[in-house]
């Protein structure tokens, strides 16, 4: 018997406080605030925190949020672009590591992306991923396949064993590599209708980025590193969305990171192509003036653009050109950062610190509602990744439990070695963003409790 | 003065002090003991991560002169995935205690590291990095300059004189150069207006926010801007062998455009200095009658850069102190 949670006074996607219960592995009940009954309370009620959660107890959380009010109750956060590592460069992240740290940043599924040592471009690694996520038991795991054979751009992988086999993938990306041979991104893009499928791809012409480091601009001018130019990730933006269009697939769009992209998808969807756009939390709030004093930290691909870009994507997201938010969560051991920039790793952390991001930037500003919010990060990822017969759910009596609890009135100062991924690479550290994540739910069972991941919490009370 | 990363961050007040001191130093050099016991005990470490005998001779040249010990550390390719990291090179120089570190390095930005990083407590001095900065280069092109120019028009020392009123072309490879960047900040700090001069390929995005003009045209600007300086930069013979991604047809349609020659050179005024860091590509860039003309200073540039290196050596080790700063 799974342990039942009685969520007490709780703000569904910020609206009106009321109590949820838990039981079973689904919302069983959703009652006026102070509602809700205490089944049986001979095996104790138990405050979250407290001590060890044996099954079969009944839990009432009535936490507050820092302000007094209800918490914020989301569906799971649904990540479409996450780089968990394993197999190959567990020094940065494992599959375990990874989810743990998607926990703690409020998600209950991952998309783990491709470009792993073997390359998942095949069955055997896919379904490797799929069970270490099982194992792990953190989020629901769905690796995405590689496009091309090693991500060689090459000759493409084999796309429908993947999709056949236990790991049911349905996205498919070179991420890191752009899919830049037009007859292969032409095949590939037809290739994936028979199960329905779609590329998600990085958009990044590579004869325009040899060498790139940085923003092609005022700044890589000035600091002279080799400049990575907006044309160059909307000219294969523009190319793909007319080959989606001539072939009647359906597109995804990686990390879009500057104003052209955001205008191109625009004019894209008024003509009625399927394709769909993400913006990763770091492009919504960071700019390339952060180079200048070249900490590697603030490398990542596509680079950290202009402020006129960043409002630009935040624009976009806001009417809906750009349909989710999605974390680009790239883990590196110390020494890939803590050298020259140009011999530093590409990529940041993203997986704790996105809703606290998206909060800031889109939320407090007045740009998203918190029912916006649960679209853009978990209904909208869920869908385009055709895992929304279990994720991004609606909140309502019979769905399944994968559910977060946020306090939007806590702050907290990022620290990079306190996170819970195994890597401390975050553009936020010493920064004060505001929320936090309080619970999450992974099919009514609690992955996080009072911000903290519940094998920690296990770990202390003993 | 803590360390000597970019011309960007000298003040007018700064760049004037690294010049009358490096004028100092200059007339110490006419003297049969060249030598100055200022540094005698300081360890000053060159460390050099590119290839370049010419730049490390004249910083050992400057150390030398005033007395400090002089390690040279020649690491080519380092980074992490080649043998020793940049980061642990430092913490070795640290322990060893090194007081200066002179670094020349591939990556724009290395120097930053090793002043911020936290990794050692010495100054450091850029000695070029990347396509970013070589400051101490520009230090010299303006005492140069200064020499030649503000100095003959007034007739008397130009101690304590700015560059005001002069006019440098800076002609060739913007894009890659650390020469010019460095140039355009103190050239303009100084007072001095710059126009560079390049095929618009070897220019960098961004440069109009620059404090400088910009042409594609070196005839016109010679003719018609007036010139008092014209720099040329080296072109990289690399650059034009790319392929699609070369930067401009031939060497032979560069040269004709951008190259400077006698026939050229007259349309600048009769005053106008040649310049060029070298080492030179002669009938590329330079012709040997520009190159080797009456108002040539390269040989003396080279002269005049090891009292630069001196003057800052001795300004960032023993120059720190207000104290010594203002008995100047």
């Amino acid at each position: 018997m799974s342990t039942t949670y009685i969520l007490r006074g709780v703000r569904p996607l910020g609206g009106d406080p009321v109590d949820v219960v838990l039981a079973d592995g689904v919302i069983s009940e959703i009652t006026a605030a102070g509602e809700a009954t205490v089944p049986d309370a001979s095996h104790g009620v138990t405050a979250p925190g407290e001590a060890t959660v044996p099954d079969g107890d009944v839990v009432v959380l009535d936490a507050r949020a820092s302000d007094g009010s209800g918490l914020v109750l989301l569906p799971g956060l649904v990540d479409l672009h996450t780089h968990l590592r394993e197999p190959g460069r567990e020094d940065a992240e494992t599959v375990w590591s990874g989810t743990r740290a998607a926990a703690a940043g409020g998600f209950t599924a991952v998309h783990a992306m491709a470009n792993t040592t073997p390359v998942a471009d095949t069955a055997g690694v896919v379904e490797q991923v799929r069970r270490l996520g099982e194992e792990a038991g953190w989020a629901d795991v769905h690796p995405v396949g590689a496009v091309t054979v090693g991500l060689a751009g090459e000759r493409l992988a084999e796309l429908g064993a993947m999709a056949d086999s236990a790991a049911r993938v349905r996205v498919f990306s070179d991420d890191g590599r752009c899919v830049h041979d037009p007859i292969l991104m032409r095949r590939a893009l037809e290739y994936v209708k028979a199960f329905d499928g779609v590329v998600a791809q990085h958009a990044q012409e590579p004869r325009l980025t040899e060498g790139a480091q940085m923003n092609e601009g005022v700044v890589s001018g000035e600091i002279g590193l080799t400049g990575w130019p907006a044309v160059a990730e909307e000219a294969i933006i523009a190319r793909d969305v007319l080959l989606a269009e001539h072939v009647g697939s359906r597109l995804h769009v990686c990390h879009l990171s500057t104003a052209r992209s955001v205008e191109i998808i625009r004019w894209a969807k008024s003509r009625g192509v399927n394709v769909t756009a993400e913006v990763t939390p770091h492009h919504l709030i960071l700019t390339d003036e952060l180079a200048r004093d070249y900490d590697p930290v603030f490398k990542v691909n596509p680079p950290l653009r202009t402020a006129e870009d960043v409002e630009a994507v935040r624009q976009g997201l806001a009417d809906g050109t750009i349909d989710i938010v999605a974390t680009d969560h790239a883990p590196h051991p110390v020494e890939d950062k803590d050298c020259e920039w140009s011999a530093a790793a590409f990529g940041m952390t993203g997986l704790e610190t996105a809703l606290s991001v998206v909060q800031a930037t889109m939320v407090d500003t007045g740009r998203l509602t918190w029912a916006d919010v649960a679209r853009v990060l978990s209904t909208a990822p869920a869908r385009i990744g055709r895992i929304d017969d279990r994720q991004g759910r609606p909140l309502a009596a019979g769905e399944p439990a994968n559910l977060v609890l946020v306090d939007p009135a806590a702050h907290r100062m990022i620290d990079g070695s306190a996170q819970v991924t195994a890597s401390a690479n975050t553009p936020f550290r010493g920064m004060e963003l505001p929320g936090r994540v309080v619970a999450t739910f992974l099919r009514g069972r609690a992955t996080v409790l009072d911000g903290v991941p519940v094998d920690a919490l296990e770990g202390a009370a003993r | 003065m803590k360390h000597l990363l970019s011309t960007a961050d000298l003040s007018k007040d700064d760049a004037i002090l690294l010049l009358d001191t490096a004028a100092q130093m200059a007339a110490t050099q006419s003297r049969e003991i060249k030598k100055l016991p200022t540094l005698r005990g300081r360890t000053v470490v060159n460390l050099f991560f590119e290839d370049s005998t010419r730049t490390r001779i004249s910083f050992e040249t400057a150390a030398k002169r005033l007395s400090a010990d002089v390690i040279n550390f020649s690491a080519k390719g380092s980074s992490v995935s080649k043998g020793e990291s940049l980061k642990d090179t430092a913490l070795t120089l640290h322990a060893m205690g090194a007081d200066a570190v002179v670094v020349r390095h591939h990556a724009s930005g290395a120097p930053h590291m090793l002043a911020n990083a936290g990794w050692l407590d010495a100054a450091v001095l850029n000695a070029g990095d990347g396509m970013h900065q070589h400051p101490t280069q520009a230090l010299l092109d303006a005492f140069t300059i200064r020499r030649h120019l503000v100095g003959e028009r007034s007739g008397a020392d130009p101690v304590g004189a700015d560059l005001a009123g002069l006019r440098v072309a800076i002609v060739g490879d913007v894009l890659h150069s650390r020469v010019a960047r460095s140039n355009v900040h103190l050239l303009h700090t100084l007072g001095a207006e710059v126009t560079l001069v390049a095929p618009p390929t070897l220019l960098p995005v961004g440069v109009e926010s620059w404090p400088s003009r910009v042409s594609y045209h070196l005839d016109e600007t010679l003719e018609q801007w007036q010139p008092d300086a014209v720099m040329m930069l080296r072109v990289q013979r690399e650059r034009m062998s790319g392929g699609a991604g070369a930067f401009f047809p031939s060497p032979q349609e560069y040269s004709r455009t951008f190259g400077l020659n006698a026939r050229r050179l007259a349309l600048a005024p009769d005053h106008a200095l040649v310049m060029h860091p070298g080492p030179m590509n002669r009938g590329l860039e330079i012709s040997a009658d520009a190159a080797d003309h009456a108002r040539s200073v390269i040989v003396e540039q080279v002269a005049n850069g090891v009292a630069v290196r001196m003057a800052a050596l001795y300004l960032l080790l023993a120059g720190g102190d207000d104290s010594e700063r203002n008995t100047q």
